[in-house]
């Protein structure tokens, strides 16, 4: 048994087995979908449970599955397991040390649709990790858990993985489905979305690995045993992915609505000896930087209090800064990434990209006034111009950098 | 038949069997990853085979091979140590870490051993900021991840790879 819902293997070794994850409890709960559920019923019970996508948007999930039109087959559900942005790493986890559950609950979700097929897309770098799923998968279907007539029904399931090559934007689900076409990595125009026309033209869901790891509990256990944990509009636990400036970096499992202070001066061990907290990005890169103040160390991480704090709760990558570190090297950091990562598609993005890192690399030598006022408005110019989230994620730190520090972006001492 | 669907006869046979029939262009990037691991990087020559094998032309897979940081057009060192120096990983520590492996390697980011060895890249988040600093190793065992790592690890581990290659 384990307290834990996602991050199980922690209390369980050697759950990446298939005997060992069947031992504790394994694929009961896509046994009971396809044998005792009606499809629409599995829908419903994911709806009624809350849960909201884990990959970013925090989209309601069981809503996103209802999109899906009946009259237009085949489905396809694809797993994103692109995990890119700069401070997340719990997918990875998950893919090493939990597979069956992430994948027991990628055939819950393709049994939730009717999709037969369902793919994996792993960033390219996951080279170990795709090799590894692709055992368990094999391993599934020797036993009886893919393949066709599961458990006696008429349903057949197959899931296959493709890696990516290199690139963040691919993480955007309509990159990712151009990528596993065997194209550029560049999102498409919207409408159609996906669950009309996503992979090969056919309607098709696409969530994270973490959302779909939460479905086996769900679907075993009921959805009103799920909303005993977390807030009632973000029900459910989270892992959060706490790295920078703090003692203890790492996964942690918490319900989601617990507050930053728990997260990074409870289970994080607080900031190095000597040094204060200053800033916190909770969504990774693509964040808004937070001011760390009391206020925003109570503000409970979920997806309604971390929005008003100015800022999004993302994949929940927390990324910790304290007082050694200034924000016009952070911005040159977070604008380097984007501008590496642009697909090059839309010239907002391409451009804006482009001259802020220009700017930012010039301002961390310079410190010009005029350069900072340049960058700004380099940003504000983007600001919903952009052809896909990318290009409104790259000037989220850059705006709230300038506008909460502005000392740091002057000439005086630190780094 | 083309040299590349020759060599890799059996592996895309298995590929083809992950797409749909008539989406054969899916097949390109693990062929190209297969290329890229056993060649180190992906020629004119390589381009035109795959272009053949999934029915696209020479110019679709050359932009493909183009857009992905993962897939190389030009031969550089046998091995490239792909350093994450992003910010989280920036703020424990990975700019210093680079900075010393290129000194004791004698060469800057993006260069190459005079041996032809070992490059070192500076690279994006590779999902393991918490154990930083780190690196992949991106080379013909596909790629492998080295977290919390030292210079001196680093530098103990170029030498390992360099001499397998005096022996081989
Ligand atoms: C630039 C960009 C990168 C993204 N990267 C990822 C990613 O690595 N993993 C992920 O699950 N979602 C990522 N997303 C969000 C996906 O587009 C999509 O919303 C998500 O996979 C849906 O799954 P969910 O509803 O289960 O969260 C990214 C979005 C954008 C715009
Ligand atoms: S916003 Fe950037 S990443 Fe997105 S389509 Fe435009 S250029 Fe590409
Ligand atoms: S920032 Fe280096 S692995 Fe994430």
């Amino acid at each position: 048994m384990s307290n834990l819902l996602l991050l199980r293997h922690r209390e369980i070794p050697n759950l990446n087995r298939l005997d060992i994850y069947v031992k504790n409890g394994g694929f009961k709960a896509f046994q009971k979908a396809v044998t005792g559920m009606q499809s629409q019923q599995v829908i419903d019970e994911v709806k009624t449970s809350g849960l909201r996508g884990r990959g970013g948007a925090g989209f309601p999930t069981g809503m996103k599955w209802s999109f899906l039109p009946n009259n237009l087959w085949p489905h396809y559900v694809v797993a994103n397991a692109d995990e890119s942005e700069p401070g997340t790493f719990k997918d990875r986890e998950l893919l090493e040390q939990n597979p069956f559950q992430f994948l027991e609950g990628l055939a819950i979700a393709s049994f939730a649709v009717q999709a037969h097929t369902a793919y994996v897309y792993l960033r390219g770098e996951f080279w170990q990790q795709a090799a590894f799923l692709d055992a368990c998968i094999a391993d599934m279907q020797k036993a009886g858990y893919l393949g066709d007539k599961l458990f006696g029904s008429d349903y057949s399931l197959r899931i296959y993985t493709h890696l990516g090559a290199g690139a963040y934007v691919c993480g955007e689900e309509t990159a990712l489905l151009e990528s596993i076409e065997g194209k550029m990595g560049q999102p498409r125009l919207r409408p159609p979305f996906p669950a009309i026309e996503g992979l090969y033209g056919k309607p098709t869901v696409i969530n994270n690995v973490e959302t779909l790891a939460n479905l086996p509990y769900i679907i075993e256990n009921g959805a009103v045993k799920f909303m005993q944990y977390g807030t009632a509009k973000s029900p459910g636990v989270k892992i959060f992915s706490l790295s920078g400036c703090v003692n203890k970096p790492g996964n942690y499992e918490l319900p989601l609505g617990a507050t930053f202070r728990e997260l990074i001066f409870g289970l994080g061990g607080g900031i190095p000896a000597g040094r204060k907290i200053k800033a916190i990005l909770p969504a990774g890169a693509s964040s808004s930087i937070i001011f760390a103040d009391e206020k925003a160390l109570d503000t409970p991480m979920d997806y309604e209090s971390v929005p008003a704090l100015g800022a999004q709760l993302g994949s929940a990558s927390v990324i910790v800064v304290d007082d050694s570190i200034r924000m016009d090297w952070l911005v040159n950091k977070t604008v380097h990434f984007f501008r590496h990562e642009s697909c090059g598609k839309c010239t907002p993005c391409r451009e804006g990209t482009y001259w802020m890192s220009h700017l930012t690399e010039k301002i961390v030598h310079a410190h010009r006034k005029e350069d900072v006022q340049l960058l700004n408005t380099v940003a504000r110019q983007m600001q919903n111009k952009c052809l896909c989230a990318l290009g409104e994620f790259s000037i989220m730190a850059v705006m709230t950098a300038i506008e909460k520090f502005p000392e740091d972006f002057t000439a005086s001492k630190g780094r | 038949m083309n040299q590349t669907a020759t060599k890799y006869a059996r592996e895309i046979e298995d590929l083809f069997a992950k797409y749909p029939a008539d989406r054969k262009q899916s097949a390109v990037m693990p062929l190209l990853h297969l290329i890229q691991r056993d060649f180190g990087f992906i020629n004119k020559q390589a381009v035109r085979d795959v272009a053949e094998i999934v029915g696209i032309t020479p110019t679709e897979v050359a932009s493909v091979v183009g857009f992905y940081t993962l897939y190389h057009d030009t031969p550089q060192g046998k091995y490239r140590f792909q350093i994450c120096n992003d910010l989280p990983c920036a703020l424990r520590g990975a700019d210093q870490f680079l900075a010393e492996l290129c000194k004791s390697l004698g060469i800057q980011p993006g260069e190459t051993t005079p041996d032809g060895m070992i490059t070192v890249e500076a690279v994006m988040c590779l999902a393991a900021c918490d154990k930083a600093p780190m690196f992949q190793v991106q080379g013909p065992q596909g790629i492998t991840y080295h977290e919390n790592q030292t210079v001196e690890g680093a530098l103990q581990l170029t030498k390992e790879l360099a001499g397998k290659e005096v022996k081989a």
